[in-house]
């Protein structure tokens, strides 16, 4: 069904633009009045940054991030160096742009996380499709997956921002663990 | 099933469960009687196949029987149905059989309890190895946790603990903390394999499951026990950590590996088949497959597959490939100097297409290439190709091999066309195939044959593509693709219409039409429909 919007008539005071225009130009002097104000009595408030300038130098200068927020997705060890991950895949399964792809493999015997019995033989997250959604690490079973506060990637070709297994463990580092699941298997 | 042993001498027994009616053979259980009304009765030790044990207590259920008078007469309630008295304990479904008259609960407050009170039992020494126990996602114990555990453990003592990873054999791996002592893979050892290797030693929390001393589970059905283990306690060797099950995609499809033609799910994930699992079907492989079969699908995966046409071994484009193919053929066929080697692994189809192509050229000989091997008594057949009935039907199979083997000494035949065969395992050295003028070969992978071919022509692995075998007791069946064909080879009916003279090529557009026609042409298969073949299958009625 298609549904028929009337276009407004317009008086002719209206046709002119010249209300409009004013009515713009009300806003930004309004703005840079009160902007004015601030600067000269030191006022920080908002989003203007610490020099109280409403600019920022970036990349020097950046955003202090809230704790909440969710950045580059990592893969974390726990305090004995062993790599928390054990390739349940379930981040790969629950990731909406599909950017995990896991090798699973089963460890070596004589490794001393045997018992552990399975691992990720290479693990990896492609930041170019990454939308930072965190589930990943909501759905890991084993808290493997944590989410850092840095959103910024830079390379100078595709492969370099798909982070594999190594680069994960490098930028997720160590973590306490509570529990030692598989401590005593 | 029992259920389904439907004969006129067996009499009818009325029941109702859930306050439904139903009627169902006499002899039949209370799973099965469910069953039939779309009921669930959560259970791990039953297994219609195998004897039943009702040692893993799940499938409790309520049940009563009618009160009768001493005149033998039902009381019946004011309003009509008879007044039924009720156990006052639940009984198991799997071992109580329908009796005329009988009430079941299967679903009442009771029953709900006591199966929580048995998932509670079950759970006390379970290790958490979900997150890498290849059993997740298709997992009986998950799923009854779900419906009937309870979110935390009222268990403050420590699991007990068991072997973990234990080879039984070369195929199967044991984890015995997950066992639930059900002994499904007791009984399909005793029952199904008669290898009877496996049991129970110790006894309450600490009974272990394992191989008696000296023996391994290693007869060709084991991995049969990882298939009905209803939790992730035996695993396969060969699938065990390679994916998860939830990311398979799972087409319907028949084994390759011999004439028995068992039904199989093709479980594959982004063009690589991980494994084959038995699909039931009780007129053919009950819902067991041999080790052999099921281990027989790397040469899909295989990174040589060839995935471009090649003229003598360089890479070439269609467009040539097929037009000059075609006019070596028509050639040496009107020159009566071609000879067809067809294969017995092909679909009943392609088979149809070569006939045609051996009749239009025509081909001085046409034979199939036969393979035999050993066979037992439960699966395995000796015959090793899928579709040597296919062969046999379409008059294919002429046992004239040895003839185009001379034909091509005496050089006689000039030109041969080889449809996916090695030939030098039948026979065909290096310098017998030099002698040749052109040799035309449609093959998936490289092989001797391939390297001296003037053309080859890749065509789809069976996990690519539409196709029907007629098993070795002359049953259609046919099979479906798990994911498109690689790279840029091309489905087998395709190449082989379009190698027949053009003025053939309309008739088949498309792999459908290739099926009718053969339909039509063979008085055999008279009235089969390609929807009508299903997914078990029809039996034909061959005089071969």
């Amino acid at each position: 069904m298609t549904i028929k919007i009337e276009r407004p008539v317009l008086k002719w005071h209206e046709n002119l633009y010249f209300p409009a225009i004013w009515g713009g130009i009300k806003v930004t002097s309004r703005h840079f009045w009160k902007t004015v104000g601030n600067w000269i009595s030191g006022k920080k408030y908002g989003m203007i940054t610490s020099t109280g300038r409403v600019t920022m130098e970036y990349p020097e200068e950046k955003w202090a991030v809230p704790n909440e927020y969710r950045g580059a997705p990592t893969l974390v060890k726990d305090p004995d160096g062993r790599i928390k991950c054990v390739a349940c895949q379930l981040c790969e399964f629950v990731c909406p742009p599909r950017a995990i792809t896991i090798t699973p493999e089963p460890i070596p015997g004589q490794l001393p996380n045997a018992t552990v019995e399975k691992w990720p033989k290479e693990f990896e997250i492609d930041m170019l499709r990454c939308i930072y959604c965190g589930l990943c690490e909501e759905v890991c079973p084993e808290e493997a997956i944590f989410l850092l506060k840095d959103y910024s990637f830079v390379g100078e070709s595709r492969e370099e921002l798909v982070h594999n297994k190594e680069r994960l463990l490098e930028l997720g580092g160590m973590r306490q663990d509570k529990i030692y699941k598989w401590k005593n298997k | 099933m029992i259920a389904d042993a439907k004969s006129t001498s067996t009499p009818m027994v009325n029941l109702t469960i859930n306050d439904r009616p139903l009627s169902v053979p006499q002899g039949t259980n209370l799973i099965e009687a469910a069953a039939k009304l779309g009921i669930h009765v959560p259970h791990y030790c039953y297994h219609p196949k195998l004897t039943v044990v009702g040692n893993c207590r799940m499938c409790l259920i309520e049940m009563g029987t009618p009160q009768i008078e001493p005149d033998k007469k039902s009381v019946l309630k004011p309003d009509g149905p008879p007044e039924i008295t009720w156990m006052p304990r639940p009984q198991i479904a799997c071992a109580t059989l329908v009796s005329e008259g009988m009430a079941v609960r299967t679903h009442s407050k009771m029953v709900e309890e006591c199966r929580k009170g048995v998932m509670e039992f079950l759970l006390i020494n379970h290790p958490l190895d979900c997150p890498i126990c290849d059993q997740a996602g298709e997992c009986r114990l998950q799923e009854y946790s779900v419906d009937y555990g309870t979110g935390g453990s009222r268990f403050v003592e420590r699991k007990v603990k068991r072997p973990k990873k234990v080879e039984l054999g070369p195929r199967v791996t044991l984890d015995d903390e997950r066992c639930i002592l059900c002994s499904r893979c007791v009984r399909f050892c005793q029952e199904v394999a008669k290898d009877d290797v496996l049991g129970f030693t110790d006894r309450g929390g600490h009974t272990t499951l394992g191989c008696y001393p000296g023996k391994k589970l290693e007869n060709n059905y084991s991995l049969n026990t990882v298939d009905i283990c209803p939790v992730g306690a035996l695993t396969s060797s060969d699938f065990r950590f390679q994916m998860r099950v939830w990311f398979l995609k799972e087409a319907r499809s028949v084994c390759t590996s011999c004439a028995t033609g068992c039904n199989i799910t093709v479980g594959s994930r982004e063009g690589v088949v991980y494994r084959y699992t038995p699909r039931q079907n009780d007129a053919v492989n009950s819902t067991w497959m041999c080790d052999a079969g099921r281990l027989n699908y790397a040469w899909i995966n295989d990174p040589r597959r060839l995935t471009r046409p090649l003229k003598n071994g360089q890479s070439a484009e269609w467009s040539d490939a097929l037009p000059d193919a075609r006019h070596l053929l028509r050639e040496a066929g009107m020159k009566g100097q071609l000879a067809i080697v067809a294969s017995g692994r092909a679909s009943t189809e392609e088979l149809f297409l070569v006939r045609q192509m051996a009749a239009l050229f025509p081909a001085a000989a046409v034979d199939i290439v036969g393979r035999t091997g050993g066979h037992d008594q439960i699966l395995v057949s000796a015959d090793k190709n899928p579709n040597t009935s296919g062969a046999k039907l379409l008059g294919l199979a002429t046992g004239k091999l040895a003839e185009i083997k001379k034909g091509i000494e005496s050089g006689r035949i000039k030109t041969l066309f080889v449809q996916g065969e090695n030939l030098e395992k039948a026979g065909f050295e290096a310098g017998l195939l030099a002698k040749l003028d052109a040799l035309v070969v449609l093959d998936i992978l490289p092989s001797p044959t391939t390297q001296m071919a003037t053309w080859v022509l890749p065509g789809a692995a069976h996990v690519e593509k539409n196709g029907t075998f007629i098993n070795g007791r002359g049953r259609l069946q046919r099979f479906l693709p798990s994911f498109s064909v690689k790279g840029h080879a091309h489905e087998d009916w395709y190449i082989l219409k379009e190698l027949l003279p053009e003025a053939e090529h309309t008739q088949y557009h498309s792999f459908h039409s290739v099926f009718e026609a053969m339909v039509r042409e063979t008085p055999a298969l008279a009235g089969v429909a390609w929807e009508g073949v299903g997914d078990q299958g029809t039996p034909l009625d061959l005089k071969l």
